[in-house]
């Protein structure tokens, strides 16, 4: 199975348990169980490749111009580490299936298991440091995911935040360390920067990149100062701290460590620092893990010292380093995930696991307890059982190892460090499987099912046979592992259990005799611990991240305080600078061009806008005259676009204008008619100041344009030449439109339709709860005029309507060759629609509006791109037009092109937008009215025939019987009553709805 | 000609700029709509200002001026309708939702 396969495996296969647990909690564990055993064969297959010194490799090429490629490779390394991460996912996954209960979201964490799985096999196995750190950062997250699983307590949510926290920095450290290391060595793939070590330790920036590197690393691995977060994260379910905080997460840092050691190690750097924090964790964490009540914090701080135990042979450079490394990293993932499968069966079956409140289970489950028993044992350091091998190593290690020139500090302190760990070690058997049966349990417990005890058994049983054989049992996968670590070439020693009477040996019997020692004296010791103050992590960490809030809290509240008049203010002030600094530095080109001759037309033109424009600022208060001067200046800018040659432009504008000022109307209805003045003086006067700026600015800028000739040949002399020949049509514009340029105008009609869908949302939304009802019991502010629906409006718009809508096919027709075009055809046609809307009221005229808008906005986005995907057909690309001339008997010549099927898409998008976004507004008003006393209710039936006018008051209650209508009206007058009868229902019921929504 | 063209396009900044500086919905768009006017003109404008020649081909005409401004002002007009409209959809349900049209929040409301 290729690599690449392997590590995408748990990935691929993540959704399975998820959509599984539906049909139980046993097929989503199988079906996990089933990924990780597939992927697990896969690696096995190629055992003997590596074993026998290979390296299996796949590789496909991703960005390779940034360096980032998807190689993966499996050398011995990445075998020993990806075995771990899968044969003990496997172990996991059986003892998680009895470990959660039937209330746990199973599926959920099998989904988030094998989510994590695959990031860490996927860092293992990578072979390109970017790939790496995408899976490193993914394997934060999904451990995020995992530590706060059981999301209803707060322990959990705060330990997932603060390992997230802590590992999340750590990742974005490290990213910057393999980005200088990337960058010296030219090259992100690992196998090889592992080439160049003598040009890596060479470079200034070594120092920086490993400072960085291991950034990541300690954090990732719980080392001093950053093994706060570890115990903190055992809020986790006991699966996860097995499979995490035992096997897998808290070792990336260690795998990370080991990757680099051949180019990072064997200076004075790495040794000082990467040693010395080892043997400082190594000797703090054991410390404070006796003095831990809580079984599963005990075994946290264990792991903290564990990993500081193999930093420490790490960071000694040498290769009895690196071997005591490897193997201690195989042993300890076998006897503390045992551990901590052992703290989670006395947890799940006593109902707590803290030290002092079980005891004597020795009796009550034997088989945990021998479980328990073997596995700590090991992890004291006792002959027989495979700690005692890599303890010995290390041991052996540090007796050779001078630190600062001093000789016997090292050996002391690691001395010191198996102490400790043998008397939590001792604690942990005594406390809780000897002494008298405890009566403090919440329950009695016995031991688990098979299938519960299976997995740390199993552990156990590894932890025996490598302490007794270990040259058969892991001596290939630790010489493997080893000549890996350091570069190749390695032959190691017989892993044996007697070495004779060494130093490690004379070292091992101090510890264990200590620890027997330090456990008798466990109870005074304990009160002389929890005497003594010492800083609490939590209490710092939380304090950090409370002052980080704060100054972000304060930067951001300073720069975003919600005055929006002030960003805009800013931004005006920023882009005048920025025209200011570029008109004060830059250079001006001699005029070429020469002024046009005005006329008296275009002076009248210049003073309307000016005036209009000045009054506008001067009376904006009064916002009806507002809207009345902007129209006096959009239509002053369509003439001048007919002046200067824009015909197209100015039917646009022109019909935008129309429906601009409907829409503004609309809005005005709730909007206040009058603006408050409210600046202060000093405002008003700057912003004068600045807009004066601004606008002197930006005519200074065009008219500096206008005077001078194009800088480089524009691109239109192509389009004139080729607008006929290549496209058949004589207007340039609209061919530019529908076909040279016609993935800019696909584009552009499905934002005006994503435009005219946002408002049709927002319309929905206002609809509902608060604000509908603020709308029902909404009056207007000003008098109403008399007629709504004044009938000679009436009978012109309907008179109107079919002319407007010839003249709006008229316009789309004609528009390839003469000023046209869909864009303004739709428009035109939105304009006659709106204008019955406006006449015959909104419900008359939805009633007979058989299409919806939003179907017409869809039909002009599909019709415009099954037009351009017609190209297909002819083999050219998206959007090629296409023409040709018909002769029909009794017609001219006349053109068909598919840019007409083009237009016809932008015509139907705009005609539904336009539409669609004034109704949303007529929909609000509409609501609005449903509260009025006198009703608009009938008004719509009152549009429709205008007898129902003389009807709509007697619609509104039963007929007096003096009232004297023709007999025909009389249906009408039903129809008025019913209809009636149902708006006020639907006011009812949307009144009763709102109440509901409000409990 | 030109005079005439980029002092108008200065004055309709300028009086947008103004307006977009006030502290109510309703002449911020004032403002926006007037901003779109000066910078369309001015787009339009950097095709140069050229009377009586349309970019509409006839036989023995030879020049013409720009399309391209055009055709790209052209869709700016229909655009700048579509964000005009959302900008007044979302100014009128602020207002009814808040019942007031200011632009700025208050101290209180800052820190939502």
């Amino acid at each position: 199975m290729s690599p690449a396969l392997i590590a995408a495996l748990p990935f691929l296969g993540a959704a399975l348990p998820a959509l599984l647990i539906r049909t139980g909690r046993n097929n989503a564990a199988s079906v996990s169980a089933v990924i990780t055993g597939l992927a697990l064969l896969g690696l096995l297959l190629h055992l003997p490749t590596v074993l026998a010194g290979g390296v299996v490799e796949s590789r496909i090429d991703w960005l390779p111009w940034l360096g980032l490629n998807i190689n993966f490779w499996i050398d011995g390394l990445g075998m020993l580490f990806a075995t771990l991460i899968l044969g003990i996912g496997l172990l996991i996954i059986l003892y998680a299936r009895y470990y959660l209960s039937n209330k746990d979201p199973v599926g959920q964490f099998y989904t988030y298991l094998l989510l994590f799985q695959g990031a860490m096999v996927g860092i293992v196995l990578s072979d390109n440091i970017l790939l790496l750190l995408i899976f490193w950062e993914l394997t934060s997250l999904s451990s995020f995911l995992l530590i706060g699983y059981w999301k209803h307590l707060p322990a959990g949510r705060q330990g997932a935040r603060m390992a997230l926290t802590v590992t999340g920095l750590g990742g974005l450290s490290m990213i910057a360390g393999m980005l200088i290391l990337g960058n010296i060595v030219g090259s992100y793939d690992i196998s090889e920067i592992l080439k160049h070590k003598d040009a890596i330790q060479a470079s200034p920036m070594y120092l920086p990149a490993l400072l960085l590197i291991l950034g990541g690393a300690f954090t990732k691995s719980a080392q001093f100062p950053f093994h706060f977060w570890l115990p903190r994260a055992m809020a986790a379910p006991t699966p996860v701290s097995a499979y995490l905080h035992s096997a897998t997460m808290v070792k990336a840092g260690l795998f990370l460590m080991a990757r680099m050691w051949p180019v990072l190690s064997g200076t004075p750097e790495w040794f000082y620092i990467v040693a010395g924090v080892g043997l400082i964790t190594m000797l703090i964490a054991a410390k404070i893990a006796i003095f831990k009540h809580d079984m599963k914090a005990l075994l946290a701080y264990s792991t903290v010292s564990h990993l500081g135990l193999i930093t420490f042979m790490l960071g000694l450079g040498t290769q009895a380093g690196a071997l005591a490394a490897v193997f201690h990293i195989i042993n300890h993932a076998t006897f503390k995930a045992a551990l901590f499968m052992s703290a989670g069966i006395v947890d799940h079956e006593a109902g707590t696991r803290d030290l002092t409140r079980v005891s004597g289970l020795r009796k009550l489950m034997p088989i945990t307890f021998v479980i328990a028993t073997i596995a700590a044992l090991s992890m004291a350091g006792i002959p027989y059982f495979n700690g005692f091998l890599s303890k010995e190593m290390m041991l052996e290690a540090a007796a050779h190892t001078a630190f600062l020139g001093n000789d016997w500090i090292v050996p002391a302190l690691a001395t010191l460090a198996a102490l400790f760990s043998a008397t939590y070690a001792f604690r942990f058997i005594s406390h809780a499987f000897f002494g008298p049966v405890s009566k403090d349990m919440p329950q009695t417990p016995h031991d688990p099912v098979f299938g519960m005890w299976f997995s740390p058994a199993f552990l156990t049983v590894l932890v025996v046979a490598i302490g007794v054989f270990p040259m058969a049992v892991a001596g290939p996968y630790v010489q493997m592992a080893t000549n890996a670590v350091v570069g190749g070439g390695y032959h190691m020693h017989t892993l044996k259990i007697w070495h004779g009477l060494t130093p490690a040996l004379i070292m091992s019997v101090i510890a264990v005799t200590g620890g027997l020692l330090f456990l008798a004296a466990h109870a005074p010791l304990q009160r002389l611990w929890d005497a003594t103050p010492r800083p609490d992590a939590k209490v710092i960490f939380d304090w950090i991240v409370a002052q980080v809030q704060s100054a972000s809290d304060w930067i951001t509240q300073g720069l975003h305080n919600g005055a929006m008049a002030r960003y805009l203010m800013l931004f005006t002030l920023a882009s005048v600078g920025a025209g200011l600094y570029a008109f004060t530095t830059g250079t001006l080109g001699a005029q070429t061009r020469a002024l046009t001759p005005v006329n008296g037309a275009a002076i009248t033109a210049w003073l309307l806008l000016l005036t209009a424009a000045v009054c506008i600022v001067a009376l904006h208060h009064n916002r009806i005259l507002a809207l009345v001067l902007i129209g006096i200046v959009g239509l002053t800018v369509s003439m001048s676009f007919i002046y200067l040659s824009a015909p197209d432009l100015a039917l646009t504008q022109i019909s935008v204008e129309v429906v601009t000022a409907v829409l503004m109307l609309l809005a005005l209805n709730f909007l206040p008619k009058v603006t408050r003045i409210e600046s202060s003086r000093f405002k008003i006067s700057f912003d004068v100041m600045l807009s004066v700026f601004a606008g002197v600015a930006v005519s200074g800028l065009i008219y500096a344009l206008l005077m001078r000739d194009f800088a480089f040949a524009p691109m239109s002399g192509y389009m004139l030449d080729n607008s006929y020949n290549l496209a058949g049509g004589d207007n340039v514009v609209n061919v530019i439109l529908v076909d040279f340029r016609g993935y800019d105008t696909y584009g552009e009609i499905t934002v005006l339709g994503i435009a005219a869908l946002v408002i049709f949302a927002l319309t929905e939304t206002l609809l509902q709860g608060a604000s509908s009802r603020k709308l029902i019991a909404w009056r207007p502010d000003v008098a109403r005029g008399g007629d709504k629906h004044p009938l000679i409006l009436l009978i012109v718009t309907r008179v109107m309507m079919p002319i407007a809508l010839v003249v709006g096919l008229y316009i789309f027709l004609r528009g390839h060759n003469e000023p046209g075009g869909g864009f303004i055809a739709g428009l035109v046609v939105a304009i006659a629609l709106v204008t019955q809307y406006m006449a015959s009221g909104f419900a008359w005229t939805q009633a007979r509006q058989k299409v919806y808008y939003h179907v017409l906005i869809a039909s002009g986005v599909l019709v415009a791109g099954i037009t351009g995907a017609g190209a297909f057909f002819n083999d050219m690309p998206f959007l090629t037009s296409d023409f040709g001339y018909f002769k029909l008997p009794g017609l001219e010549k006349f053109e068909l092109a598919t840019a007409a099927g083009f237009d016809l898409g932008v015509f139907l998008g705009v005609v539904g937008s336009v539409m669609l976004a004034l109704g949303g507004l007529s929909r609000l008003a509409r609501r609005a009215a449903m509260g009025e006393q006198d009703g608009e209710e009938g008004a719509h039936i009152a549009a429709e025939k205008p007898e129902a006018r003389v009807l709509a008051p007697l619609a509104a209650g039963p007929y007096p019987p003096e009232a004297k209508v023709p007999r025909r009206w009389w249906s009408t007058a039903r129809a008025a009553q019913e209809a009636t009868k149902s708006e006020r229902d639907q006011v009812h019921e949307n009144k009763v709805k709102n109440k509901e929504e409000d409990h | 000609m030109e005079v005439l063209v980029s002092s108008a396009i200065g004055v309709l900044t300028a009086a947008g700029i103004y307006m977009i500086l006030r502290l109510r919905s309703f002449p911020v768009v004032i403002g926006m709509s007037l901003l779109s006017y000066a910078v369309n003109v001015f787009l339009f404008a950097t095709g140069r200002l050229v009377v009586n020649q349309p970019p509409i081909l006839r036989e023995g005409v030879t020049s013409y001026t720009d399309p391209i401004p055009q055709a790209l002002v052209l869709t700016a007009i229909v655009i700048s309708f579509g964000m005009t409209a959302v900008v007044v959809m979302l100014a009128l349900g602020a207002f009814i939702e808040a019942g007031d049209d200011r632009i700025d929040l208050d101290e209180s409301e800052g820190d939502q």
